[in-house]
């Protein structure tokens, strides 16, 4: 008590009233026991959320997998690797792994767009803050909502026909009508909607850049392509593999956005819509519980590949 | 200097573009929900302006027919308890893991880590099993318990901040008589206002986002959240897009405001949470 730094005058404040209401000091033994089961109390709860909702549901799954459960019957049968090998092997059930393509495909080009969008930002630009929250906001905006935007934007006379119309371009072409089409207006969607995500990202990354180096190198003569080549590529380095990887494991597990404006007509179901209705329409636990466990494994790998090549991925930014 | 006005514009050049391509659909959505009925069917073209600009019947029309009220309620409820779950389960493991040296800690923060990798999405088909299991399908209680249990991200974001807080207030408590309890509550906790925030931000507008847990967990209309409710707009509107675009723009309006306002601690927030 006769100890006054400044800190403990801070603490003091808050704690004395309590200090004076506790108990004495129990005896030594029981405290040292006390003291160990301190930190389960405080991990009970979080503990017991983390196995019941995300590790129980894993081992079920897996379980589940090499059954024909229907999900609701109390009979089950163990049928081995059988719901794998029909996954495989039946066309129609792996087809759906090729719809990723598109948003893989897209997820290139929303990564460098938002590059681009963060590196011209991240200099001096007119009504900076206006073009950061336009290009942000749309990651906010309720999926439904989004689904409902594009679903009137795409649709026969809606917002790009009209459009389309203002150039002289008159056009009846059902842009949700031919799998091609749909799965291309669909990916263009997801840009839309997470282009703003990437892009805050990658500007938070160049803008905790120190600003001497930019000073520096203009005095060695370095234009904005070496610029961007030698002082912001290898800054934002963390945050683009992490980036990739959201794409990727975002790619083939997409199911808001098609499942909200088309439920996956004119072949843009996804793999993940494909697993929805096989457990909930079809009552096909088993199988989609299989699909469900691949789609696991594969995002996993990604992952883990990513933390192989970046071995050093501590993203300290701030 | 010609080259770098010209480069200039077209810098300008293409942030007009991406800010066209971003506000259109969003404008002809908002120009559509003030339509009349008779004004949608002339079929005048999406981007026509609305007769009458202060034409809120379809709001009206979707408000109640849509029910929105009892939408945003149940989206409230939500909210108050997964943000609040969320926050103190969050908190809570923070300080336990690094305040504390105990047995099996290594395999805990391994649990913790390898869960963050599991998309949510791939786990539901068995998630829903347990949930029905405790009988809380089709209840309010079933997202609350998931947004709660499942976010790994907030332990991250607490985390971050316990570790900046030096340990020397912890041990000067003790001194004072305080036990763990005290010290998580009247200084741990109280300094943890920054991430709190962060947290209610983030874990608001992801929870108030959300589309596939309440939908999966909550069939009956009563149960409606805001993105199931407006999902249903799908039957009954079918074409009447004034007020499904009515109703679309009234989802998306909360969301404009609180990003107006919290801007920064916005940016901030989500870059905390997805670079953890």
């Amino acid at each position: 008590m006769t100890d006054t730094t400044t800190e403990k005058g801070v603490v003091k404040a808050p704690t004395g009233a309590v200090g004076a209401a506790l108990e004495p000091a129990p005896a030594p033994r029981p405290a040292r026991l006390w003291r160990g089961a301190t930190p389960w109390l405080f991990l009970l709860a979080p503990l017991a959320l983390l196995i019941v909702f995300t590790y129980a549901p894993i081992a079920n799954m897996v379980a589940y997998s090499f059954t024909d459960w229907d999900g609701v019957s109390p009979e089950l049968h163990y049928t081995g690797a059988e719901n794998y090998a029909e996954l495989f092997t039946r066309s129609d059930l792996f087809e759906v792994f090729w719809v990723s393509g598109y948003y893989l495909a897209a997820s290139v080009f929303q990564i460098v767009a938002a590059l681009y969008f963060a590196t011209i930002l991240s200099f001096n630009v007119r009504f900076r803050n206006f073009f950061k929250g336009v290009l942000f906001f749309p990651y906010l905006i309720n999926g439904v909502a989004i689904g409902f935007v594009f679903l009137y934007f795409f649709q026969d006379g809606g917002t790009l026909d009209s459009v389309l119309g203002l150039f002289g371009v008159e056009t009846d072409r059902a842009w949700l009508g031919t799998p091609e089409s749909a799965n291309t207006s669909l990916a263009a969607v997801s840009v839309w909607r997470y282009l703003g995500l990437n892009f805050v990202l990658f500007l938070g990354a160049i803008q905790s850049i120190p600003g001497e180096l930019y000073e520096a190198a203009e005095l060695d003569g370095a234009n904005r392509w070496h610029q961007f080549r030698y002082i912001i590529a290898p800054g934002i380095k963390p945050v683009l593999s992490l980036t990739v990887i959201l794409s990727i494991s975002g790619s083939l597990s997409v199911f808001e956005i098609p499942y909200i404006m088309t439920g996956g007509a004119t072949g843009t179901e996804t793999f993940v819509i494909q697993t929805v209705k096989l457990a909930f329409q079809f009552n096909k636990t088993g199988l989609a519980s299989a699909a469900a466990v691949v789609l696991l494994l594969i995002v996993l790998a990604v992952t883990w590949v990513q933390r192989r090549l970046v071995p050093d991925d501590k993203v300290d930014l701030a | 200097m010609t080259r770098h006005a010209l480069a200039r514009t077209l810098v300008y050049l293409s942030l007009i573009a991406a800010t066209v391509v971003v506000l259109l659909p969003l404008a002809a959505v908002v120009l559509t929900s003030l339509k009349s009925e008779r004004e949608m069917a002339d079929d005048s073209g999406a981007l026509a302006l609305p007769g009458n600009p202060l034409n809120f019947h379809n709001y009206a029309t979707a408000f109640e027919d849509g029910r929105m009220l009892s939408a945003f309620a149940n989206t409230a409820v939500i909210l108050l308890f997964a943000i609040g779950g969320t926050v103190l389960i969050g908190s809570m493991t923070a300080y336990a893991i690094d305040r504390f040296t105990f047995r099996f800690k290594k395999l805990v923060v391994a649990l913790f880590l390898v869960a963050a990798l599991v998309p949510g999405v791939t786990t539901q088909v068995a998630t829903f099993q347990i949930v029905n299991s405790f009988g809380m399908f089709d209840s309010l209680w079933a997202p609350i318990v998931l947004y709660m249990g499942t976010d790994i991200v907030s332990i991250y974001i607490f985390l971050q901040f316990v570790r900046s807080i030096p340990t020397s207030l912890d041990e000067a408590a003790r001194l004072d008589g305080a036990n763990a309890f005290t010290i998580y509550r009247r200084i741990i906790f109280p300094l943890l206002k920054p991430a709190v925030a962060t947290v209610v931000i983030v874990k608001g507008i992801t929870t108030y986002n959300d589309f596939y847990i309440p939908f999966l967990y909550m069939p009956s209309e009563d149960l409606g959240v805001i993105s199931t409710s407006l999902f249903r707009f799908k039957g009954p509107f079918g074409a009447h897009w004034e007020t499904i675009s009515a109703g679309a723009v009234l989802v998306i309006l909360p969301t404009l405001i609180v990003f107006l306002l919290l801007q920064r601690f916005i940016y901030n927030g989500f870059m905390q949470g997805a670079t953890r």
